[in-house]
């Protein structure tokens, strides 16, 4: 993770275009200034980073279920709980489930656990749109690439 | 088509919080009921699984864009309800 770039993912491990499943590993950092603040003496992932990491998990199961012509962008989060702290150094394994298919919209079960420990879960939407520009999306498709999304899955669905 | 307006109207009730009874087959869903896009996006989540369809906003929406319907062809309660019964009918054809 890089908390301050907004880059949560490290690894995508498992990406599952048949259960229409996908598995990240997201590892908090030992320090970020972020935690300076979060709280003086007391280091904390702040909740909506971890709401984040799993929008952005889902986000790279909805882009690769659309083929990469399409961006997720997140539009509403339910039920969302936070069940346990989570602290710098952790390592967290995260998962979603495409649990609907609109148009124009898609609807994910998201989780994060640390050592099998349930830690948050939600149910997210995601309104998906055409690329704003090819920058956009060149980028990525670099970034699915350095974390290691099975691009072949993709491409052969 | 009652039975769809009356599923229609109890989800528009529960998912935006609007008193049953000022939800009408006239009614607007975006003029009269004030419905936003966001909220809109519940609502067709929770037509899609209660119907087992999945509506098609985007078309509709580009087509409204594009001074082909008008959104009273789509987003009056009555006229949603038989795009519904149309795409329940089109889905067991």
């Amino acid at each position: 993770m890089r908390l301050e770039y907004f880059q949560l993912i490290d690894r995508i491990t498992e990406l599952n275009l048949t259960e229409l499943t996908v598995r990240a590993e997201a590892n908090v950092p030992a320090a970020s200034t972020i935690f300076e603040g979060h709280f003086p003496g007391y280091p904390l992932m702040p909740g909506v980073l971890l709401i984040e990491t799993m929008a952005q998990t889902s986000g790279w199961l909805v882009i690769a279920r659309m083929n990469f012509e399409r961006m997720p962008f997140l539009a509403a989060v339910k039920q969302a709980k936070l069940r346990t702290f989570v602290q710098p150094g952790q390592s967290l394994q995260v998962s979603a489930t495409l649990a609907h298919e609109g148009s124009g919209y898609m609807v994910t079960d998201a989780e994060i656990r640390a050592d099998g420990k349930l830690v948050c879960d939600a149910s997210l939407t995601l309104r998906t749109m055409p690329f704003p520009n090819p920058e956009f999306r060149a980028n990525m498709t670099e970034v699915a690439k350095r974390i290691g999304l099975p691009m072949g899955a993709v491409v052969d669905g | 088509m009652s039975s769809t307006f009356d599923t229609v109207a109890n989800i528009i009730a529960e998912t935006c919080d609007i008193p049953r009874d000022t939800i009408k087959p006239e009614s607007h869903a975006i003029d009269d009921l004030g419905i936003d896009s966001l909220d809109f996006l519940d609502i067709a989540f929770a037509i899609d699984k209660a119907f087992g369809i999945k509506l098609p906003l985007e078309q509709w929406t580009q087509e409204v864009n594009d001074g082909k319907a008008t959104t009273e062809q789509y987003f009056v309660l009555k006229n949603l309800s038989a795009r519904i019964d149309d795409l329940v009918a089109a889905k067991g054809a």
